[in-house]
């Protein structure tokens, strides 16, 4: 790979895990999964419990809108400069698998405009089942899937479900309304992910996105060790 | 190097951020210009011949040596659109990404440190070109090409056209291309003596609004 550590050189070209300066880039972690499962929802939730404790930073793909960076804009999880938006001409997984140049853009420009961060989220737009973050962009990905989305999506695997390296269950509290099976939904993923380790969660609930912290801080302890 | 290398960047996989991109169609669409494979081949022949000539030209002028910075000036007085500047900007960056990492060269790291925000996309094609071994008529072709190739791809997903109508499209186009990047080529050989004035100016004035039309839209498919 193309390392540049002179400290007035060029950008990086790819997924090199120091800045242009030699210093640390941050962490980056990629939000996946179908439409409406709670992508925007988590990282809303992971921004409003780590904000205080980390330097962090989001890029949302909308396929055509800005509805998600918007949201979390008006939420106001983050101040603005620390959303960005990034437009993926009506294919979230091109931007996020086959041509990462404008995501890693702008996971650059904020290292470069707000200074050091500790973390950078980075969500796709709702996709399909095979949608996966590129390695050149992102250290580590979260699957977020729903109970509503029906139970059997678990059992039919895809490479989200599958080698994602967190995947989330999310809107448990909905489980009764749908007839959802929980147990089965837990079965089945550990079927299809082995070791891989599941989230259940409600975003409704005390608990809310605090196990998915947890996970997210074991990553970051990982990435600066 | 080798001839081939010009598949790997005309491929419209080479990931350099085309595919968010529809070369002013999602703009020509909505107001109707384009509803089918004829309209589509018309809007195509337009931006062939004043988009893609002065793309082809820089790229290839690019090839030859001559000085990026002033190629750059010369491109942004040829986009009146801010909208435009800013996406052929957006997309040079892009593209250089992609260069150095899959053609590493002391040049286009040089042009990098230059415009760390991206230079216009056809000058970088053209070092990029260079990079890679290629000469001055691969990358005016190359620029030609893709100055129709996106609009075809983007008219697939807009209007769910037959995809086979729109590859028939860009095929009926060739012996244009063709005539279009000798064009090119021959007007970028007159910038090594002449200057960039030497290049063409062609411009299609309804690409240009159209395209700060778009840039205003809240909701799109495309970027541009
Ligand atoms: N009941 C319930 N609703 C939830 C939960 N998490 C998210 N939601 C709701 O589900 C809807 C979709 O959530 P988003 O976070 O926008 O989903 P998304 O995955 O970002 O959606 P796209 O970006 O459009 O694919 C919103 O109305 C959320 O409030 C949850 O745990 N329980
Ligand atoms: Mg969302």
């Amino acid at each position: 790979m193309h390392l540049d550590h002179d400290h007035h050189g060029p950008a990086a070209v790819s997924a090199d895990s120091h800045r242009p300066d030699g210093t640390r880039r941050a962490l980056r972690i990629g939000l996946g999964g179908p439409v409406g499962s709670g992508k925007t929802a988590t990282v809303a939730a992971l921004c409003r419990i780590l904000r205080d404790e980390l330097s962090l930073a989001v890029v949302t793909n909308d396929i055509y809108t800005r509805e998600d960076a918007e949201f979390l804009l008006r939420e106001a999880v983050l101040p603005p400069e620390r959303i960005t938006a990034v437009e993926t001409g009506a294919c979230p997984h091109t931007a996020i698998r086959d041509d990462i140049s404008a995501n890693l853009e702008a996971v650059e420009d904020l290292e470069d405009e707000i200074g050091p961060l500790d973390l950078i989220l980075v969500e796709s737009g709702g996709d399909n089942l095979t949608a996966t973050f590129s390695k050149g962009l992102v250290d580590a990905q979260i699957f977020v899937i729903d109970v509503a989305g029906g139970d059997d999506i678990p059992r039919k695997g895809g490479p989200g479900v599958t080698t994602a390296d967190l995947l989330v269950v999310n809107k448990t509290d909905l489980a009764p309304y749908v007839g959802s099976d929980l147990g089965r939904m837990a079965a089945d993923a550990k079927a299809q992910r082995a070791e891989l380790p599941v989230v259940f969660q409600s975003l409704r609930t005390e608990a809310g996105v605090c196990e998915v912290a947890g996970w997210v801080r074991g990553r970051l302890a990982a990435w600066t060790a | 190097m080798s001839r081939a290398a010009l598949l790997v960047l005309a491929d419209g996989r080479f990931p350099a951020g085309g595919h968010a991109h529809s070369g002013g169609a999602e703009a020509a669409v909505k107001a109707g210009r384009i509803t089918g494979a004829g309209s589509l081949a018309d809007f195509c022949r337009g931006r062939l011949h004043t988009a893609g000539l002065v793309s082809g030209a820089v790229a290839a002028a690019a090839v030859l040596g001559v000085d990026p910075l002033e190629l750059d000036r010369a491109t942004d007085a040829r986009t009146p659109s801010p909208a435009l500047r800013v996406a052929a900007r957006k997309l040079g960056r892009q593209l250089m990404r992609a260069g150095r990492a899959t053609w590493p060269s002391a040049e286009l790291d040089a042009l990098a440190r230059q415009f760390p925000k991206g230079a216009h996309q056809p000058v970088v094609l053209g070092l990029v070109a260079r990079a890679a071994g290629l000469g001055a008529e691969d990358a005016a072709y190359c620029a030609a090409y893709e100055s129709v190739s996106g609009a075809a791809s983007a008219v697939v997903r807009l209007l769910s056209l037959d995809p086979f109508d729109a590859t028939g499209v860009l095929a009926r186009l060739a012996p244009e291309l063709d005539r279009v990047a000798d064009r090119a080529v021959e007007a970028a050989r007159a910038v090594v003596g002449d200057g960039v004035n030497a290049l063409p100016a062609a411009s299609a004035p309804l690409l240009e609004i159209g395209a700060e039309a778009h840039a205003a839209w809240a909701v799109r498919l495309f970027a541009s």
